[in-house]
């Protein structure tokens, strides 16, 4: 302890007394404390860290000091004023963390305020199931056909096997489009079945024909709750060498699990079509029905009546070929439990955003 | 076609004790579709007995005219006192046997019967009129039993009036007429249960003699191909019809008229044979069958006078026609309450005449129904004798001994057919002699060997292949039984089509959808994703709704396709824009409440084709030639698919974020390119210019150009048109004609550069007139090939520019592919793009 015995003025270094820099850390490490936020602890650190501060004002004195009294007061103001920064720094991340939890508890919002901001949109139900029938038959490498709502007669009838005065055309409850002035017949319908397309695919390409036709038909109904003057049917063709009916229950059957579930089949009864022969109308087990698993009505089938194949040019020696066709509309209003067929037609904003999201 | 079990069972020997489930079921499986099953006997519940009326007391004093009467029902009520009952039918007297209904029972329709005061009076229990039976449509009066009735008061009415029965209502498909007769119902039930059919048919009837029984002469034998006729004279015009004949009558829904009537119409149903009964006395002179005349008058049974055709046929007597061929008799020769001489005619028409003066009359009668379906042309004898035999029987009369049979019938031509067909066909395994057997049960007569297919080019659908052809002709009864598909039909239908196996066949490679499928999906999804709801409406339109919409005399929205017979006269016309319909919808939506709509609708409007006439007629022999459908093809309308969005209230809404921003013209050209963009046209094809276009607001309308071509327009409807429609103020709209836009091309990538933009607004002073789309384009001619993006952040006029002129402030993106650009050089651009706009347009920069 040899500066014990080195001429200062005790008066001049008393900063530099280890009392005095234990108490400035000790002043300082309690202020830092009572900082309740950074704003609070940044400002302390001026006072005690700054050139006003004790330990700075200490540092100046060393110069006073004889020289071999300087290395050991320096050593002293260093610790001091590192044991002071600690302090700081430590307390800094104390206040820095607790202002950060602040912050997020007063920043809290209610998170179940609704928030509706942009409306949603959606598109009609029936067009969602007119895309997901023919994605599916897309997907088994048929085309999607399309043909117009207003056709020809020949096309919508003849071609069809569906003669003038056949008591199967009376049935069809036709829109007829009105003649020009002066003219008998305009020979024009709105078609009553998409089966049209059949006519004008089968005119337009050779076989192999493996189409779907999704599509808006007309028939002269009032309209009630089971009953629409415009509606939608999809109707499957298959023209090819060696179709058989039982190609057509195949397909029947993968679009009834398609449509209603892996345990949808289909049964066939006997019936007649002018355009196909065999003929058949064939039902669904649908087991999600709302009222109960049952049998459901879905459609007419059968295979291409030669007669038609002729009138279209293919020829029924070497080609044979099946035909389907479902209502649209009813299967949705089967798989939703739709009662109303207007609600289809209304076009209440309500119901195309329950049904016409989602696939 | 209502039938009873109980009279199927006359002719077909069913299993006793069928269930009902599975007679249903069988009817399923062979075609004929089960509209209800009714077992009547369940159908009324409790004392449903005879009763004898004893007393008759008129009430009076009420709004019509009520009965008290006491009927004796004997011990049936527990007192053996005569049951009191009020009444409000007429047609019974004292002495009458009537069905009484004792309180406690329940009628069809779980109509419960007690005892109760009414017309101050107590009734105890109904007497009951068919229709209250569920027995019929009759509700003319109540049930009077006939006197051949044995049952006495008291007893079960149930078998008396034909309620221990069960009665199939069917529907017959149009192919096969011979289902619309109990003998056909009862073959086709004799093949599902394979048991023995007594087929009337077969029942001897006396052939055609020398001598007519009445003078006829039949001019057009294709008409009518066979014409049997016999008398009966001394017929007791008051016999009745027998209530069993009645009943069945009723069940089938066919009113009792009179006894020759009446037998002309069970033949009908036991037979499928129509016939028509004459009274010999009020004709005069020979019969003549023949087409009708151009104009010639007739008056049919129903009282309606008819002008004829040349298309119809008719049987005339010296004084004209006197009957409607096949369709309807006349009042001038029908049977009267007086008629002792009785002619039946039993013919056999041409099914397309038939069907042609039906609907030209509108005359759809039991007999039309059935000559339309087709007809057995060989069973006319039989019928007439199963009609003569039922009236001497009933009333009473002799058969002349003459029996007319003029017969033009051309024998049937045998099908050929390969015996391998319904086996490649349905895909089922059928052996020869299985499809012989099949084809046999069904009545027709197969010979095997026969190669007809040389002799025979007109057949359709044969396929030549090795192997057996049979000869097939079918029963006279098949007239439906032409080609070798139908024969095909009948092997799978009775062999049953449950067995058919499932397969599914392979497609080659598709080609996915096209690509005018796939824009309209991304258009569709796109108005979607934005917030638009899709609809579909009806096409229907009315013809003022041009006027409404304000389109121009010449506008080529003006001619509209029309419909010959439209649902509703308001709305005789096909939408050639489909504003109209979706507004209608829109309103509808209001109606019910919703105030912020966004709609759209993705469909087909019609053009006629003016001028354009009827198509040529077509035959369905061969293919037409692609000229001959190309000729027919130009008549049908354009049929354009277009997309149109509807807007009004809020399209931003308010919420507890702020105000909400009300829709308008901008949001529909937004639409409108939004349409554009999801369809595939790239934004610089695409021009938005003013255009004033009908229905839309003249200072307010857009139209859409790709490539110079308008494609659609867009903006806010005009406000007469929204006040025309009563649409709310500023409703704005949007439609495209998808149809029109060129193909989605092949869209080479753009650079993305790394380097750092460089940004800079400037603020363009410029005349009111001039479009901002036209200063975008200025100022990107002019900037180069340094700019990325032009984008317009502020639009402001205000005192400081000057009258008519406007600052349009515009941030410029400028970007380098290689380098960061350098200040000078991003100036310099900048310097350059106002150039252009200032040199094309007089734009300065604000402030300069």
């Amino acid at each position: 302890m040899s500066y014990r015995n080195d001429p200062y003025d005790p008066k001049q270094v008393a900063l530099l007394d280890p009392a005095a820099l234990a108490e400035a850390v000790a002043d300082a490490t309690k202020a830092f404390e009572a900082a309740a936020d950074p704003d609070a602890l940044t400002a302390l650190r001026s006072v005690h860290l700054g050139d006003r501060s004790p330990v700075s004002l200490a540092r100046r004195e060393i110069g006073a000091l004889p020289p071999a009294a300087k290395s050991d007061a320096g050593k002293r103001v260093n610790e001091a004023r590192r044991a002071i920064e600690s302090a700081y720094a430590e307390r800094a991340e104390v206040v820095e963390r607790e202002q950060a939890e602040r912050v997020l508890v007063e920043e809290r919002v209610d998170v179940t305020l609704p928030y509706d901001r942009r409306p949603r949109g959606a598109r009609h139900p029936l067009s969602v199931l007119m895309e997901s029938i023919s994605d599916l038959f897309v997907g088994m490498g048929y085309e999607v056909a399309e043909g117009p709502e207003v056709d020809l007669e020949w096309v919508n009838f003849d071609a069809l096997n569906i003669p003038a005065d056949h008591p199967a055309r009376g049935l069809m409850d036709t829109f007829h489009i009105a003649p020009a002035a002066g003219s008998a017949g305009s020979g024009l319908v709105l078609r009553t079945h998409t089966s049209t397309v059949q006519t004008r695919t089968m005119l337009s390409r050779k076989p192999p024909i493996y189409v779907i036709v999704p599509g808006r038909v007309y028939r002269t109904d009032e309209i009630d709750a089971t009953h629409s003057p415009v509606f939608h049917q999809a109707e499957g063709l298959v023209v090819d060498k060696g179709i058989t009916m039982a190609h057509l229950r195949g397909t029947l059957d993968h679009f009834a699990r398609a449509m209603f579930g892996p345990e949808a089949k289909t049964r066939w009864r006997p019936h007649y079509f002018p355009f196909t022969e065999p003929s058949a109308e064939f039902d669904v087990w649908f087991p999600e029905h709302r009222d109960g698993p049952q049998w459901v009505e879905w459609g007419g089938c059968g295979m291409v009546n030669p007669r038609v194949l002729r009138a279209c040019g293919v020829d029924p020696e070497v080609y044979s070929g099946f035909a389907f066709g479902m209502g649209i509309d009813r299967t949705l209003m089967v798989r939703h439990g739709v009662s109303d067929i207007r609600h289809l037609f209304e076009g209440d904003v309500r119901f195309s955003r329950a049904l016409g999201t989602g696939a | 076609m209502r039938v009873s079990v109980s009279w199927l069972r006359e002719y077909v020997d069913l299993p006793a004790d069928l269930p009902t489930g599975d007679l249903e079921q069988a009817l399923v499986d062979l075609g004929i579709e089960v509209e209800s099953v009714v077992d009547l006997a369940e159908s009324v519940t409790g004392q449903l007995v005879v009763g004898e009326v004893r007393e008759i007391e008129e009430l009076t004093g009420f709004k019509k005219p009520i009965r008290f009467c006491r009927v004796d029902v004997g011990a049936a009520n527990g007192t053996g006192e005569p049951q009191e009952i009020v009444c409000g039918a007429r047609n019974f007297a004292p002495g009458d046997r009537v069905v009484v209904i004792l309180p406690g029972g329940v009628l069809p329709g779980g109509f419960a019967i007690g005892a109760r005061k009414t017309y101050g009076h107590n009734s105890a229990g109904m007497i009951c009129s068919a229709k209250e039976l569920g027995l019929g449509d009759d509700h003319s009066g109540i049930i009077v039993l006939g006197s051949d009735v044995t049952a006495k008061p008291g007893d079960d009415a149930r078998p008396v009036v034909g309620l221990d029965d069960v009665v199939l209502d069917l529907e017959i498909t149009p192919d096969r007429g011979y289902a619309l007769s109990l003998r056909g119902l009862a073959r086709e039930l004799s093949h599902a249960f394979d048991v023995p059919l007594r087929d009337p048919a077969l029942a001897p009837a006396p052939v055609g003699t020398e001598t007519p029984a009445y003078p006829v002469e039949v001019r057009d034998t294709v008409g009518c191909d066979r014409f049997t006729a016999r008398l009966v004279r001394g017929v007791d015009p008051t016999a009745p019809t027998p209530s069993w004949m009645q009943q069945r009558l009723v069940t089938a829904g066919i009113r009792s008229i009179s006894l020759p009537v009446d037998i002309t119409n069970y033949v009908m149903l036991e037979l499928g044979q129509p016939m028509h009964a004459f009274d010999a006395d009020r004709i005069a002179g020979p019969l003549v069958v023949r087409r009708a005349e151009a104009g010639e008058k007739l008056t049919t049974l129903d009282g309606v006078n008819r002008v004829l055709t040349a298309d119809d046929m008719v049987i005339c007597d010296d004084s004209g026609p006197i009957s409607l061929a096949a369709v309807m008799g006349g009042e001038t020769s029908e049977v009267v309450a007086g008629t002792t001489t009785v002619l039946f005619e039993a013919a056999h028409w041409d099914p397309a005449m038939v069907g042609r003066t039906a609907r030209r009359h509108k005359l759809f009668s039991e007999a039309a129904k059935r000559w339309e379906r087709g007809v057995d042309p060989a069973v006319a004898l039989v019928a007439l004798e199963r009609a003569v035999r039922l009236l001497t029987e009933h009333g009473g009369g002799t058969p002349g001994a003459e029996i007319l049979d003029i017969d033009h019938v051309r024998p049937r031509t045998p099908i050929s057919l390969p015996a391998d067909l319904p086996t490649r066909r349905v895909g089922v395994e059928y052996p020869p002699a299985r499809v012989v057997a099949l084809l046999e049960r069904v009545g027709c007569t197969v010979a095997q060997g026969a190669d007809r297919l040389s002799e025979d080019p007109g057949a359709v659908g044969v396929a030549s292949g090795v192997g057996t052809v049979l000869s097939v002709t079918p029963p006279t009864w098949r007239p439906d039984l032409t080609d070798p598909a139908d024969l095909v039909e009948e092997v799978v239908r009775l062999d049953g089509y449950d067995k058919v196996p499932s397969v599914l066949p392979t497609a080659p490679p598709g080609r996915g959808l096209t690509p005018r499928q796939r824009r309209r999906r991304a258009v569709a999804n796109s108005l979607a994703e934005r917030g638009y709801v899709e609809v579909l409406a009806h096409p229907f339109v009315s013809p003022e709704l041009a006027d409404q919409l304000g389109l121009p005399a010449d506008d080529p929205r003006r001619p509209a396709v029309g419909l010959a017979n439209p649902l509703s006269e308001e709305e005789p016309l096909l939408r050639t824009t489909l504003l109209g319909p979706l507004l209608g919808i829109l309103k509808r939506n209001l109606g019910r409440g919703h105030r912020d709509l966004a709609l759209y609708e993705i469909g087909a409007v019609f053009h006629p084709r003016v001028g354009a006439g009827s198509p040529p007629a077509m035959g369905v022999d061969r293919r037409p030639t692609d000229e001959e459908f190309a000729a027919a093809d130009a008549v049908v309308p354009a049929q354009p698919v277009h997309v149109a969005v509807v807007l009004t209230g809020d399209i931003d809404p308010a919420g507890w974020w702020g105000p909400g921003r009300p829709a308008g013209w901008a949001d529909a050209i937004e639409a409108a390119r939004d349409v554009l963009a999801a369809a595939g046209i790239p934004d610089e094809r695409v021009e938005v210019r003013a255009a004033e276009y009908a229905p839309w607001h003249p200072g307010r309308c857009a139209e859409l150009r790709v490539d110079g071509s308008v494609v659609g327009h867009a903006g806010e409807l005009h406000p007469v048109v929204v006040a025309a429609l009563e649409l709310p103020r500023r409703t704005s709209a949007m439609e495209l004609n998808l149809d029109t836009l060129p193909p989605t091309p092949v869209t080479p990538a753009p650079t993305v550069s790394g380097f750092p933009p460089a940004l800079i607004d400037v603020a363009l002073v410029v005349d009111d007139s001039v479009p901002a789309e036209q200063v975008r384009r200025a100022l990107e001619a002019g900037a180069g090939e340094l700019l990325e993006d032009v984008r317009l952040f502020d639009v402001y006029s205000g005192a400081q520019l000057g009258e008519g002129r406007r600052s349009l402030a515009y941030k410029l993106t400028f970007r380098a592919p290689d380098r960061t650009l350098t200040v000078e050089e991003a100036v310099a651009a900048r310097d350059a793009a106002v150039a252009v706009a200032a040199e094309r347009l007089g734009a300065t920069l604000r402030g300069a």
